[in-house]
């Protein structure tokens, strides 16, 4: 294997040894490793019925939103609506916090104030709406309400936190690639 | 499963609209969605593997035992710990808090629990740090756990 193809075959190597490891498992009767499997599925499965709909979402709001508009209402000077606007967007959606990333970086591609931002992920990691309602089915409406009332007003401050601090510095939200 | 219809329903819907009114925007869009897609779906499935890897070895059962009736501040520590390290998908964290209350959790114990381990996520970190960079990333999870501790607190004084 050449230097070059070992760079190719680098991101894969995880899974790679997964999938050896899994189907090792299954060969050879190793129960530990069917037990990971089915856990593995169950996101998965959670993952892919989701996830690819989440990027034609954020691909069509690329193309649609031009960076000026979007800018005016959530960026530097949007004050309190701005707030406002990134929360709801932010309950909108479900998903685990990973999925909240990509659309981090389309956010701050179109001007997002870095506040905004991450007042977006606070309220994505906890008040998507699709969750409250599981959360209210397990743990009960008072303690969601209780929680949810307590939480929101620490991420905004979280949220001008990082801008206090990121002000001055080069701050920056990269596409992966 | 409901959540994920509802949204698969509203992106169809949104796609055909777009259609409807540009067809070769939309499929940019189409197009910028799947290079997005694309370039995560590796990452992806890596925390995934971590994330199983991690269950079986910190079992559900374990999480209950250690941090149910009479745990106090131990139990609140150990709570912040495992969630702010691991990332619990919601149809598993759910049934464990609240079977972590009907064994006579504390109310803090599992706030804190759920908190981190919706906003604070090492298992996610090289990820995060792949969109924010080392600093931002960190600085991010640092904040948002102690937000999380604050939270734990005030919902243990107020419920």
């Amino acid at each position: 294997m050449t230097k070059k193809h070992w760079e190719n075959f680098k991101p894969y190597i995880w899974l790679a040894s997964f999938v050896i490891f899994l189907v090792g498992s299954f060969w050879f009767g190793f129960d530990p490793g069917k037990t990971i499997y089915q856990s593995f599925t169950k996101s998965f499965i959670e993952m892919i019925t989701f996830i690819p709909f989440l990027f034609i979402i954020v691909g069509l709001f690329d193309v649609w939103f031009p960076k000026e508009k979007i800018e005016k209402h959530i960026g530097k000077d949007s004050g309190i609506k701005g707030i406002l606007m990134v929360v709801i967007l932010a309950m909108l959606q479900a998903g685990p916090l990973y999925g909240a990333f990509p659309v981090a970086y389309i956010l701050y591609k179109k001007g997002a104030s870095i506040k905004n931002i991450f007042v977006y992920l606070g309220a994505f990691s906890t008040l998507k709406i699709p969750m409250l309602g599981i959360e209210i089915g397990y743990l009960g409406l008072k303690f969601t309400l209780v929680r949810t009332l307590v939480a929101l007003p620490l991420f905004i401050v979280a949220g001008y936190l990082m801008e206090c601090y990121l002000r001055d510095k080069k701050f920056e939200v990269y596409e992966v690639k | 499963m409901n959540n994920t219809l509802i949204f698969i329903t509203f992106s169809v819907f949104t796609s055909l609209v777009s259609l409807l009114l540009d067809k070769d925007k939309t499929i940019l869009g189409f197009k910028k969605g799947f290079k997005m897609f694309k370039n995560i779906v590796v990452p992806f499935l890596n925390i995934l593997i971590l994330v199983s890897l991690l269950l079986f070895i910190v079992p559900p059962q374990i999480i209950v035992k250690y941090l149910g009736a009479g745990s106090g501040a131990i139990g609140f520590a150990i709570a912040t710990v495992v969630g702010s390290i691991t990332l619990i998908p919601g149809f598993i964290s759910y049934p464990i808090a609240s079977g972590l209350l009907k064994q006579g959790a504390s109310y803090s114990t599992v706030a804190v629990f759920m908190t981190t381990l919706m906003m604070v996520g090492v298992v996610t970190l090289p990820l995060e740090i792949k969109y924010f960079g080392k600093k931002v990333a960190i600085l991010r999870n640092l904040l948002n756990l102690l937000a999380a501790i604050v939270i734990g607190i005030l919902i243990g004084i107020i419920l």
